[in-house]
């Protein structure tokens, strides 16, 4: 199978395939900034991608969500061509992303943000909204409910009705996985959670990427910066530079491989141990 | 019943009865003349666009400055309606109100199936919805005002004159709403793609376009009795307090209920953050085109109100320099505050057409055009957010919903 690395164990090579992307080249006008991508995540699975600054990764991340359409190639989701179709409707096929850089609803409250995410499941239309319907009711409480449900899982709870820009930094990355969480996923795309947090935070992090994966039954792609968070949380890597996967494998051997020593980890090996 | 309601319910149930009853009152006994009844006429129906466009931009980040051409569709549909009418030509009411629903159930025909397609372009999704909406008024012009027109009539006639004729002012509004939805859904769909400043100049043209067909209803467009640019005459002086009261109450009260619903929510998520709102899993496009054509129903509403007040239409009242005003009013008010909007938009009409027009001194009347733009440089420089910020009047404000007492005990346990 192509886009995963040789070894994986047989009971994992089993299950049923979640994301494919074949052969994904992209170009933003003559600049190529993906090229020949391939990738394919198997249910369950907890996999990184990284690569030095402007390697291509959150272009992925992109290309997969439809901010951007693949110039070339296929990009599926459990057996779905995502290609060429609009963002709102990849997403609710049941794929979540986060940013890199914070992209909360800031203005709004944190209960807000996540019930915003339920809209495409609210279940109730815009004449239900107008005439106060017993089904706007109910749908609106039971809403209510799970969102609070899900804010009290990420330690949320008691800040549900705080402005989301005010929050401390971690707080407000801890709540845009809540949202992306909030619509029931089950491929989460997560771009560079670590980013900006010091080393305590980033346990806390490595705690709740475990703890959601289980709890959620979700399989997770995983753009990361922080080689200590990629090293020690994913089961293979994938490994980009300038667009092109330069190598693939289980941490260690990443670690090793002489193309990735010299295209990243050349720089940072003394910072990882 | 009167338990079960909340207190800002019942406060402003009581609040709208006793400004409803001692306005009646003011007007039946003549305290108040023809002249203040119209200001406060003025006063709604410049309320109502204002919350229309508040609804667009405050709520949903699209800058708009086409409320004017919608309030003008709304004001001239209507007034031809009920013109028409008194002239005992009943194909007015024909071809609008049953245009407008063929349109509508063609709309859904056309969307259900775009929706078997993927990738379709802007422009072609806006080809379908126009032929459609052609094919249906000219099913209406063509087909129906000879089939149902004598039918409308012997109906209408039969009835009492006074009941037939709120029957009529009835049907009058709601087609100039429903004209002014369709114009603007149809105007919407490939314009509100644009970014929010690109849309806000391509607004500022419809309403261009919009006052230069008025100027020519006589010559280019079939309406002989709009008169062009010397302004219709002749419209029946139907509007009476109940009707005003009534409309801007439906007004308050659907853009209260979507906003506070998750279509409110999701609207008011494409203003924080388009892409963001898009990549959890809300439609942005569908959505901005919503809140665009519920505002523009409002003006429409609005427009028809007026018409039947000043029982006197002039495109000149509908000039893109007019379509300012809704916006100085939200932007006065506070954006994204309804309460705002609503007792500005009276305020805005009651000092300017009002006080200010008949307490200048003689030979000073114009400086009011002078006092407006000094009040509003200072009133930004000293007060940017709007005369009332956010605040709302509790029945408007948001209701969260009530916490879950376990939350405590398990907050404690949390990470």
């Amino acid at each position: 199978m192509n886009g995963r690395p040789e070894g994986i164990a047989p009971e994992i090579e089993a299950r049923p395939v979640v994301l494919e992307m074949d052969n994904v080249t992209h170009f933003f006008g003559s600049l190529r900034a993906v090229f020949d991508f391939d990738l394919t995540l198997r249910h369950g699975e907890l996999v990184g991608l990284i690569g030095p600054n402007g390697a291509g990764k959150t272009t992925v991340f992109n290309l997969i969500t439809g901010v951007y359409r693949a110039t070339q190639g296929d990009i599926r989701y459990k057996g779905a061509g995502l290609v060429g179709l609009p963002s709102h409707e990849i997403i609710q096929m049941g794929i979540a992303r986060t940013f890199q850089n914070i992209r909360l609803f800031s203005n709004l409250t944190v209960l807000d943000n996540v019930r915003i995410a339920y809209h495409p499941h609210s279940g109730y239309g815009l004449v239900d909204s107008v005439l106060h319907t017993k089904r706007f009711r109910a749908k609106e409480a039971e809403m209510a409910e799970q969102a609070q449900e899900f804010l009290e899982i990420f330690g949320l709870g008691e800040r549900r009705n705080d402005i989301a820009g005010s929050l401390p930094y971690g707080l407000q990355r801890r709540l845009e996985i809540a949202r992306a969480l909030a619509a029931y996923p089950r491929l989460l795309l997560l771009d560079e959670p670590a980013a900006g947090m010091n080393p305590q935070e980033i346990d806390e992090l490595m705690d709740l990427i475990h703890f959601i994966r289980d709890r959620f039954d979700l399989t997770i792609l995983l753009v990361e910066h922080r080689m200590r968070l990629v090293m020690n949380i994913c089961e293979w890597i994938t490994v980009m530079d300038f667009g092109e996967i330069i190598a693939r494998g289980f941490p260690a051997d990443v670690r090793k491989d002489p193309h990735v020593v010299e295209a990243y980890l050349g720089r940072q090996a003394v910072e990882i141990r | 019943m009167l338990r079960r309601m909340r207190k800002s319910t019942v406060y402003f149930i009581a609040g709208g009865l006793i400004i409803f009853v001692v306005i009646q009152l003011l007007l039946s006994l003549g305290i108040l003349n023809n002249y203040w009844r119209g200001i406060i006429f003025w006063g709604a129906a410049i309320s109502m666009v204002a919350l229309g466009l508040n609804l667009i931009y405050g709520f949903n980040g699209q800058f708009s400055l086409g409320q004017y051409g919608f309030y003008a569709i709304g004001a001239y549909a209507s007034a031809d309606i009920t013109y028409r009418w008194v002239h005992s030509d009943p194909s007015g009411i024909v071809v609008v109100l049953f245009g407008s629903l063929l349109t509508l159930g063609l709309y859904v025909a056309v969307t259900a199936f775009l929706r078997r397609f993927y990738g379709v372009t802007v422009m072609a999704r806006f080809t379908f919805y126009i032929l459609a909406t052609i094919l249906a008024f000219a099913i209406a012009v063509a087909g129906l005002v000879p089939l149902l027109g004598p039918a409308v009539n012997s109906i209408l006639q039969v009835l009492p004159a006074a009941i037939s004729r709120q029957i009529v002012f009835f049907v009058a509004l709601l087609g100039g709403a429903c004209l002014a939805g369709i114009a603007s859904f149809l105007f919407g769909i490939p314009v509100l793609e644009l970014g929010s400043d690109y849309f806000g100049i391509a607004t500022l043209g419809f309403t261009i376009i919009v006052k230069v067909l008025l100027d020519n209803t006589d010559t280019i467009l079939p309406f002989p009795e709009m008169k062009g640019a010397r302004g219709m005459i002749g419209i029946p002086q139907w509007t009476t307090w109940p009707w005003v009261f009534a409309s801007l109450l439906l007004v308050i009260l659907v853009m209260r209920n979507v906003l506070h619903s998750s279509v409110g929510r999701a609207i008011v998520s494409v203003r924080e953050d388009e892409r963001a709102a898009e990549l959890v899993g809300i439609d942005a496009a569908t959505t901005k085109v919503l809140a665009f054509v519920l505002g523009s129903v409002f003006a429409g509403l609005a427009g028809g109100i007026r018409a039947h007040d000043l029982a006197f239409l002039h495109p000149q009242s509908f000039n893109f320099i007019q379509s300012f005003n809704p916006l100085i009013i939200v932007v006065f008010g506070g954006l994204s505050s309804m309460t705002g909007t609503i007792i500005t938009g009276f305020f805005w009409i009651f000092l300017l057409e009002g006080l200010l027009r008949l307490y200048l001194p003689e030979g000073f009347e114009t400086w009011r055009l002078v006092v407006y733009p000094l009040v509003l440089l200072v009133m930004m420089l000293l007060r940017p957010e709007g005369l009332f910020g956010r605040y709302e009047i509790p029945f408007l404000r948001r209701v969260l919903p009530p916490l879950p007492t376990k939350t405590v005990e398990i907050q404690e346990e949390a990470v």
